[in-house]
């Protein structure tokens, strides 16, 4: 069960907080005055006509048709007249039934439009770390079902609006009418308004439970679906289809109980309007014996019981929703809230070419604990769960106190066993990574001076998961910049990428990404890489960049970027990636322990030694 | 919405091959008969359910009848009593039809789709596109989740509501004939102008929405991008492309999603003066009829006007509704129709079932007779041919190394030799039986694979490897790591044997992953061993154990490595080399090597990167 359910269940079952939902709403009406000032235009339109409407039947029983009856003759001017009054009535409905609803899409829309564009905007200003902080999926709902699900009480909000004017209007004619058939009418309204919350309050458990259930059917056939070789292999499809089933039955069972739910809720809910008519008509009748009302009084508030019933749904919905609105307002309003966002200096770079002096001075970093947050509202307890084994073990991830010096031009490769700091090193050269202490100089110039331009010019960083976007090779190349044909051939030739692309349907214009054509692993290490290419960095850094190239293909991009005069910094794991390198720093435990070429390495330091014998013995990776 | 709109843009199937609607409802209540499990009860149930919508208007017809006279201006209060009572009792009986109904929908629409559910599960795991091309698992999951929520969601609202509506048209119609056919029929000449007014706003809505749900796949996509992308976004500067795309996309969305909900909100208020309309026409029509006497031999009163004032309204008001109605509809048919599409994939690969045989006992050999493995292109596309004439024999109790670069075909002869796909021609045979004959229990129990990435459930060390083997108890486990010389390993471990691998065994490293999968193999005790050799970075400590475990499991077993590294190669007793899809060598490390094939350039080239070195 995701953490986001778990949020909305325990807002479910310990109900939302009046004081939430007035946040919630204020905070929407703020962000789309203009729109929701629409739709109450429109409610209030309808509203007034809705009630008119009843007004009208009534008065044209009173005074078309008795009288047409009594006098066995009809006036044209009142026939007319009544059928105009109906159509008049009618045509301030539409507009008012029009506008409120536009006004609603518009409001809806505007919301979802401006909390996406300030929740991504903040994505793209906040530190690496934050993001490792957040589960891809977490934000990801961020953007798509937290935005719909606050931005959802807009649609139902302007009908809100619109019935309360009603009940209102209903209530002082009822009122000024007679105070017998008002008694009715404040008998039979309350009742609906306590159905509806009672209906509401078990729905809203019932609901949630099924979201849970929802998202546990969605985990298993995600875990299961990726485990196919497994499950294939080893037989296991009747075990995993057992287990699925479990899941798919809980959620049908929720999913009937609900329907039993609604199946009190709904005929309740269409019967009282009706068991109010009942009232009127018994009432009424009295009281149009008396002479108290007309037979046209008991039309229309019959007609009005009718017109008016069946919007007050509005708040049922409206109360359903709330809690999953206000759990998604929360969300976004962590991330909105959250101002931990990267800063760049002012300094433009060198006008430099050539490749990049680099100077590490006493650099410490230190992994924060490796949490995963929850954007849920406020401290909750809960709220940061700590992943893997031990969170109050020292990490031994990060780095101690690293020394660099890189002249202008060299390949270094930095090597080490697992944890040792080397994709940290990689992160903080891209300044993905701020050092806690100690500076990184490029060509002398301190990284967090460098403005953004300036730091994207001069390094960049290539992963070992190779991301794709959805678009063509050629753009993926250059992600919208304005680099030259030549140059992009230039670089996806140096990638050793420039064949396999040729091959594909349309080359060059070929549709990477999620619905694009399907590329092997080291086929995408080797687009990534020529992504980096193309810019001519100054500095390259390669983080385990080449993990799925072949180790021929590998050996020779390596040899072809070693006679470029771009500085390169690689993270190794192969001796032949190793070979390579001018020099081999060697990092154990967050500190660069060696450094030299591989054999000055191999012959003073035991512990590069019993690495690289470790790689060279029939164990090791050597290929 | 999002939940069906967002799996619009990943259909497996291009559109101009998509069923139509009609056709996609026949298939589906064909494919899920239990959804016709007592229909004809929920439908009577649904006609007295709406019949409680006429009662109001039967009543103050009524009322105004029997219990006003309007000459007298005297009210019979005996009467009206009586009809409220009659009416009492109605409303009470509809609205437990209307309970009823529900109840009947819901537990068999409901039922329905779990069991719908639960064969497309089954059936995903029968495609082999589910482990061939891992970016469509996610469109693979919406199937079994989001779109048949889709359709459960339609079911007990939209669904619901339509099926009312209909009833609603019905019964009004029935009331309003039965009252004054005269007046019935100025109701129906409007019919006709509300439909074309309808179709008009109908067609152009569902260009709307189109255009919305494309708009939709756009801005979703480029979201995604942004969150999974964000490291390289920020590693290469590309804040401010990614922003003005999400600006594009985003705007485009809220653009085209308002103007489909204006289009949509004028709908309605058209609608309502179409309503108005209706009931002006009755009033004057009415009124006329009912004061200048019989016409056609019937005579039309007052009550039976006001009557119709009300029913009017209820016979169009489900026109109003029906736009809403539709549009829902169309997104559960959509959803309805990807999952059908999914379950007409035939499976690439059959289970011969009882017709099948079993494997031979004792150790396994293998032999490739003329194999050629090609993807059906898409489209117009030629097939791409992957594997072309592969003829080998491996010999039992045989450690068999395949060699090749990415796209060479080795993990496609994998796949072929563990009956994941099935050749496109040749014949692959185990122990001498062609595989397309063996029963599934008897290959999976024989012929074990082992994948690249461990592979783990959420759970614990125990339940992960006693997938292995049926029956396998705590005390096989155990054993299983003991004898993989992994004892030491798992003590180490919090909890041992029980300790949680985390979801998809993120609390494990990948080194400890291949770790449990091995055990996991050892357990399953298959005569033919077929091993994808891990590529991710393992450090020294946990390469020397996976080295040992690795020679514990292959021993004394046919075993087939895909591998990645020359060293283990250079282990096996016999080295296959594909290129482009051909075996192009065969023999052991030494032959191979002097041989001065492709294997012994691959060899040189790694060795140059070694030895050239390190010396």
């Amino acid at each position: 069960m995701s953490a986001p359910q778990d949020a909305v269940v325990a807002r479910a079952s310990s109900g939302t907080g009046w004081r939430d939902g007035w946040r919630l709403v204020t905070r929407q009406l703020r962000r789309a005055p203009k729109q929701f000032a629409w739709g109450m235009v429109g409610t209030a339109f309808y509203a007034v006509a809705t009630v008119l409407s009843s007004i009208v039947i009534g008065r044209v029983t009173d005074e078309v048709l008795f009288p047409a009856i009594r006098e066995g003759r009809v006036g044209t001017a009142a026939l007319v007249g009544g059928a105009l009054a109906v159509l008049g009535v009618s045509a301030v409905r539409s507009v008012g039934i029009a506008l409120r609803r536009g006004g609603a899409y518009s409001a809806q829309y505007r919301l979802q439009q401006r909390d996406r564009l300030e929740v991504t905007d903040r994505y793209l200003q906040l530190p690496t770390e934050w993001h490792r902080r957040h589960p891809t999926g977490q934000l990801l709902a961020n953007t798509s079902d937290d935005v719909e699900a606050s931005s959802f009480i807009a649609a139902p909000l302007p009908m809100a609006v619109g019935v309360i004017v009603m009940l209102v209007v209903t209530a002082v004619l009822l009122v000024r009418t007679d105070p017998f058939l008002a008694f009715v009418g404040f008998a039979v309204g309350p009742m609906l308004g306590v159905a509806n919350y009672v209906f509401q309050s078990r729905m809203r458990v019932v609901s949630a439970t099924a979201q849970r259930m929802r998202a546990d059917v969605a985990e298993t056939a995600h875990e299961s679906f990726d485990a196919a070789l497994v499950v294939k292999t080893l037989g296991r499809e009747a075990a995993e289809a057992e287990r699925f089933g479990t899941r798919t039955d809980a959620l049908r069972d929720t999913l009937i109980q609900a329907g039993r739910l609604r199946a009190v809720f709904d005929p309740v809910m269409e019967a009282l309007p009706n068991v109010g008519i009942l009232l009127v008509l018994l009432v009424g009748a009295q009281r149009a014996a008396a002479g108290a009302i007309s037979a046209g009084d008991l039309v229309t508030f019959a007609y009005l019981f009718r017109l008016v019933a069946l919007p007050m749904r509005v708040f049922g919905w409206l109360l359903g929703e709330m809690p999953r609105a206000v759990v998604g307002m929360e969300r976004i309003d962590a991330v909105l809230g959250t101002d931990d966002t990267v800063r760049y200096g002012p300094d433009g770079g060198a006008d430099d070419d050539g490749g990049a002096t680099v100077g590490a001075d006493a650099v410490a970093y230190r992994h924060p604990a490796v949490t995963v947050e929850d954007l849920g509202a406020g401290p909750a307890p809960g709220r940061v769960r700590a992943v893997g084994d031990d969170p109050d073990a020292p990490s031994t991830r990060g780095l101690e106190a690293l020394d660099l010096d890189i002249p202008a031009g060299t390949t270094v490769a930095v090597v080490g066993p697992t944890g040792a700091g080397k994709s940290t090193i990689a992160h903080l050269l891209a300044r993905l990574f701020d050092p806690d202490d100690g500076s990184i100089a490029v060509d002398g110039r301190a990284l967090g001076d460098l403005d953004r331009g300036a730091l994207s010019r001069t390094v960049a960083l290539v992963f070992q998961q190779a991301f794709l976007f959805d678009d063509d090779v050629r753009t993926n190349l250059t992600l919208g910049e304005d680099i030259g044909e030549d140059q992009v051939r230039w670089a996806a030739r140096l990638a050793r990428a420039e064949e396999f692309i040729e091959a594909l349907p349309a080359g060059f214009a070929t549709q990477l990404g999620e619905r694009g054509a399907t590329l092997s692993g080291g086929q995408r290490q080797r687009i990534a890489l020529a992504r980096a290419l193309v810019r001519r960095p100054r500095l390259l850094v390669l983080d385990d960049a080449t993990s799925a190239i072949d180790p021929a293909v590998e050996a020779d991009i390596l040899s072809g970027l070693a006679e470029l005069d771009t500085t390169v910094v690689l993270v190794a794991y192969r001796r032949s990636s190793i070979a390579l390198a001018d020099e081999v720093v060697y990092v154990e435990q967050g500190r660069a322990v060696g450094r030299g070429t591989h054999e000055e390495l191999y012959a003073a330091n035991a512990g590069y030694r019993a690495l690289i014998d470790a790689y060279d013995t029939g164990a090791g990776r050597a290929a | 919405m999002s939940a069906g709109l967002r799996t619009e843009a990943e259909e497996l199937v291009p559109s101009h091959e998509q069923a139509s609607a009609g056709e996609t409802i026949r298939r589906g209540l064909a494919l899920s008969p239990e959804l016709r499990v007592g229909l004809g009860v929920t439908m009577l149930l649904a006609v007295v359910a709406t019949a409680g919508r006429v009662v109001v208007p039967i009543l103050i017809q009524q009322v105004l009848s029997r219990g006003f006279d309007v000459d007298a201006d005297t009210v019979d209060m005996g009467a009206v009593t009586e009809i409220v009572i009659g009416g009492a009792i109605a409303v009470a009986i509809t609205a437990l039809a209307t309970g009823l109904m529900n109840v009947r929908l819901a537990t068999v629409s409901e039922r329905a789709l779990s069991n719908l559910r639960r064969r497309a599960f089954a059936h995903v795991h029968d495609l082999s596109m589910l482990h061939q091309a891992a970016e469509q698992r996610g469109v693979l999951v919406a199937r079994v989740t989001n779109d048949i929520d889709q359709v459960s969601r339609f079911m007990q609202w939209a669904g619901l509501q339509l099926v009312v509506s209909i009833g609603q048209v019905v019964v009004t119609l029935a009331v309003m004939l039965f009252y004054s056919w005269q007046l019935t029929l100025v109701v129906l000449a409007l019919i006709p102008l509300i439909l074309l007014v309808m179709r008009r706003f109908q067609t152009r809505l569902d260009a709307a929405y189109l255009i919305v749900r494309r708009a939709v796949g756009r801005m979703l996509g480029a979201l995604a991008e942004t969150v999974v992308g964000a490291q390289v976004i920020r590693a290469y500067g590309a804040e401010d492309r990614t922003r003005e795309r999400l600006e594009e996309r985003i705007g485009e969305h809220r653009t085209s999603a308002v103007r489909a909900g204006w289009l949509s909100a004028a709908f309605s208020g058209v609608g309502e003066l179409l309503s108005a309309t209706v009931i002006a026409s009755v009033l004057v029509v009415g009124t006329l009829l009912a004061v200048n006497g019989p016409f056609l031999g019937h005579t039309v009163t007052i009550d039976v006007v006001v009557a119709f004032l009300f029913l009017a309204q209820l016979f169009v008001e489900p026109v109003q509704q029906v736009g809403e109605a539709v549009n829902e509809a169309q997104n559960a048919v959509s959803g309805w129709r990807r999952v059908i599409e999914v379950l007409e994939i035939e499976p690439d690969v059959a289970d011969p079932g009882e017709d099948g045989v079993d494997l031979p006992e004792g150790p396994l050999d293998v032999r490739f007779e003329r194999v050629d493995f090609a993807y059906p292109g898409r489209g117009d596309e030629p097939p791409t041919r992957v594997l072309h004439d592969v003829d080998v024999t491996i010999r039992p109790r045989t450690n068999v190394a395949v060699v090749g670069e990415t796209g060479s075909g080795k993990t496609t002869f994998a796949k072929l030799l563990t009956r994941l796909m099935d050749p496109s021609s040749g014949t692959v045979r185990i122990g001498g039986v062609p595989l397309a004959d063996v029963r599934f229990a008897s290959l999976r129990d024989r012929v074990v694979m082992v994948p690249q990435d461990g592979m783990l459930f959420a759970g614990t060390i125990l339940a992960n490897v006693a997938m292995g083997a049926e029956d396998a108890d705590r005390a096989d486990v155990a054993r299983a790591f003991d004898e993989l010389g992994l004892a030491d390993w798992l003590e180490a471990m919090p909890d041992g044997l029980d300790t949680p691998v985390g979801e998809r065994g993120d609390a494990l490293s990948a080194g400890e992953r291949q770790l449990v999968a091995l055990a996991r193999a050892y357990l399953a005790d298959p005569d033919l061993l077929v091993l994808d050799e891990a590529t991710s970075a393992v450090d020294p400590a946990a390469e020397v154990r996976l080295q040992r475990a690795l020679a514990g499991l292959t021993a004394g077993r046919t075993t087939v490595t895909i591998a990645h590294r020359l060293s283990t190669a250079e282990q096996a007793d016999r080295i296959l080399v594909f290129d482009a899809g051909v075996l192009v060598e065969d023999g052991t490390h030494e032959q191979l090597r002097d041989a001065e094939g492709p294997y012994a350039t691959l060899h040189r080239a790694w060795a140059a990167g070694t030895t050239g070195a390190i010396g």
